[in-house]
């Protein structure tokens, strides 16, 4: 099973290296990890994406704990959560397909980025299902190209992970 | 006053009570030795490799408790503290590590002995600095001894580049360190305290699993009360033993793969496990499906993710041994069990631990088991790994907490005589006695030179059987008896080489010549070697199958 695990951390050189490391050399798969700085400088956030069980997510939390870089760990799995992710896509559109994918690219609300005289660039954002989705619908189309940022998520109403 | 931070660094080991550090100089650490030059309060030790260097700091924090401190250049310097930074790591020694780094501009560049220590040291250490603002010195020592010793204690790692050594920074030490994502559980929660004198009072044969754990913690004294109040026997871990006298009536020594056979039967029989500062290691617990099959299992560490790790724990209990020990003996009432302390004295009766003495051959049980009663179990036995080490702590009873200095954890060959060095510069009025095999003392025989320049009166004992006998044992029953790289074609005279260093060797042979020699060596203030020939074929017995249960 798939579980979302936000983890707030100090902002020092290194702790992505450490948080990775620790990932690998306990045998844990990252599914996807995102990271960027919160509103405080000092602190960032990582949004990762663990496969396991609950034994493991066990591990994982408490593995994580013992880094002196980690202030914070919520599996916010089981509870209300938005989540999102973004993708941008460049596929191969000439005259016949261009319209065909801009098509695709309102029903999934997607955004058209660049317009290239042989290619279509396409932004996205949603959960994970929707993204995939997207991609399977371009697929006809060949992609030359696409990447994924990796999920982010953030609680329901009134509660929240961070410090405050 | 403005000085440089390499002073600071000195001000601040001194503020932190350090009097002494265990290293090797180079280039990239001159001003930190520099300034040491003017310390009155730190001596240094001088090893002849900085392996040496870290296996004796540990050595050192092994014997004594305290925080241990060794440093040493950039490059091969800071790679060769490695693997000594694993054993204390793996065994949660209290380290701090002070490596030099090229300079800033440099890092990153493949310069002359550069190498990334704090990279290639990430899943050794608790934590470790890469100090490239001046201004931090203070805090990351501050921050880096707390870290180490406190909580799980544990090696912490400071990388120094050369040219932040040289600037001029505003000393003050700070009182306090902040660190928001470290804060360690020491007080039990008390409903699971209250939960265990439950179990505890239901249960008609408990046993106390107690680790290094115990020791860290200073709990001996407590977890001795506790297994007296309930009338419970004590397995140690091999870091354990010493938590409770080797010679106590409810004492059963080690468990697991080379443990005593009663031992493991307590553990195999028992209803109540009550697992303190220990860890469930695979040299415990065999095949864990058959570990202590019929018990609940209390679990108390300081570290939440060794609990749940490789044994489920009915009962886990997160803090100080220490603390929730004592907290526990408030809520529990004596108990007899005494069927069961009958039944585990007829294994002890039925099973003992024992070596054939029948033949010609000096045995190295024989060694070991005389070493002890000349010594009254009195002196701090350091060991290398191997078949010696087992038999070591087979037949020498630990009287007392830090009797024993040895790597668990990691195994580490040659850890040994540097570790041996350490313990009795931590504890100069104590006898110190190393019992070491051929393979292991080979590892590290250069650091006979600090022993010698520090006047260590180190007793050694090289059990020779010319050959890794681990290895050659571990050939015999899972490799058909193909013995493959484990016999040494050269042998050296230990004795002679005693000499060379100014120190006394003894060779012997024969269970008359060991008689003769002991008194010798005893009885003479300044370091031995004896080089005793031990029967080469010589097996640790007992000792569990692979992938067998310990009880089997």
């Amino acid at each position: 099973m798939l579980h979302t695990v936000a983890v707030l951390v100090e902002n020092n050189p290194g702790v992505l290296a450490r948080v990775a490391g620790l990932f690998s050399r306990r045998g844990f798969n990252i599914d996807s990890l995102a990271v960027g700085r919160t509103d405080d400088p000092a602190i960032s956030r990582m949004t990762i994406v663990v496969e396991g069980d609950h034994r493991t997510l066990e591990q994982v939390t408490k593995q994580l704990h013992k880094l002196v870089d980690v202030i914070k760990i919520n599996d916010i799995t089981e509870e209300a959560h938005v989540e999102r992710e973004l993708v941008m896509i460049k596929v191969i559109a000439d005259r016949t397909t261009k319209l065909e994918i801009m098509q695709i690219a309102d029903v999934f609300r997607a955004k058209i980025v660049d317009f290239g005289p042989k290619t279509l660039t396409l932004e996205a954002t949603g959960t994970e299902d929707k993204v995939n989705a997207l991609e399977e619908a371009l697929r006809p189309y060949s992609i030359k190209e696409l990447m994924r940022t990796g999920k982010i998520a953030m609680l329901r109403g009134a509660k929240y992970t961070s410090l405050k | 006053m403005e000085i440089t931070v390499a002073e600071a660094l000195v001000r601040c080991l001194e503020m932190e009570d350090v009097d002494l550090v265990f290293g090797y100089p180079g280039g990239s650490i001159l001003p930190v030795y520099d300034a040491l030059y003017n310390s009155e309060n730190i001596k240094h030790i001088l090893t002849r490799h900085e392996q040496g260097a870290a296996h004796a700091a540990s050595g050192y924090s092994r014997a004594t408790g305290k925080v241990a401190v060794c440093m040493s250049t950039s490059g091969p310097g800071a790679t060769n503290l490695v693997t000594g930074i694993a054993n204390a790591y793996m065994d949660s020694i209290p380290m701090v590590c002070i490596t030099g780094q090229v300079s800033t501009l440099q890092v990153g560049t493949d310069a002359f002995q550069e190498v990334d220590i704090t990279g290639i040291t990430m899943p050794i250490v608790k934590h470790s600095y890469l100090l490239k603002d001046p201004k931090q010195l203070p805090s990351v020592i501050k921050k880096a001894f707390h870290i180490a010793s406190t909580g799980r204690p544990g090696p912490v790692v400071i990388d120094l580049p050369r040219d932040v050594q040289d600037v001029k920074i505003n000393f003050e030490y700070p009182k306090q360190t902040e660190l928001s994502g470290y804060n360690p559980t020491y007080k039990g929660h008390p409903s699971q305290v209250a939960k265990a004198a439950k179990l505890i009072k239901n249960s008609k044969r408990p046993v106390i699993y107690a680790g290094g754990g115990v020791i860290n913690s200073g709990a001996s004294e407590t977890l001795l009360q506790l297994a007296e109040t309930i009338s419970a026997p004590v397995v140690n871990t091999l870091m354990g033993l010493g938590t409770i006298p080797g010679d106590h009536p409810l004492s059963l020594g080690m468990l697991g793969l080379h443990g005593a056979r009663y031992a493991n039967l307590a553990v195999t029989n028992c209803d109540l496990l009550i697992a303190v500062g220990a860890r469930f290691d695979d040299r415990v617990t065999g095949k864990i499906a058959a570990f202590a099959p019929d018990a609940e299992v209390i679990h108390i560490d300081i570290d939440p993710a060794e609990i749940g790790k490789n044994v489920i724990s009915h009962l886990p209990i997160v803090g100080d041994t220490k603390t929730v020990l004592q907290a526990l003996l408030k809520k529990i009432e004596p108990q007899e069990n005494k069927g069961w302390f009958e039944q585990v004295q007829n294994w002890k009766k039925e099973h003992p631990i024992t070596y054939s003495r029948r033949t010609e051959n000096l045995k190295p049980q024989r060694v070991v088991e005389r070493v002890y009663q000349y010594t009254n179990g009195q002196s701090v036995v350091a060991t290398d790994v191997g078949q010696h080490q087992m038999w070591a702590v087979q037949y020498y009873k630990f009287n007392r907490p830090r009797g024993l200095v040895t790597s668990g954890g990691l195994g580490c060959m040659g850890f040994g005589l540097p570790g041996a060095i350490g313990a009795q510069i931590g504890r100069p009025n104590e006898s110190v006695v190393l019992i070491s095999g051929d393979g292991s003392f080979q590892m590290s025989m250069n650091e006979l030179a600090t022993a010698a320049e520090q006047n260590l009166p180190l007793k050694i004992f090289i059990l020779n059987n010319h050959r890794l006998g681990m290895v050659r044992q571990l050939q015999e029953f899972y490799c058909d008896k193909r013995y493959m790289a484990v016999d040494f074609q050269f042998n050296l005279d230990f004795a002679a080489l005693a000499e060379l260093y100014g120190m006394r060797g003894y060779k012997v042979t024969s269970e008359d010549e060991l008689e003769e020699v002991l008194p010798k060596v005893f009885d003479q203030p300044g370091a031995v070697i004896v080089n005793c020939l031990i029967d080469e074929q010589e097996n640790v017995m007992p000792m569990v199958r692979a992938g067998k249960g310990i009880g089997e």
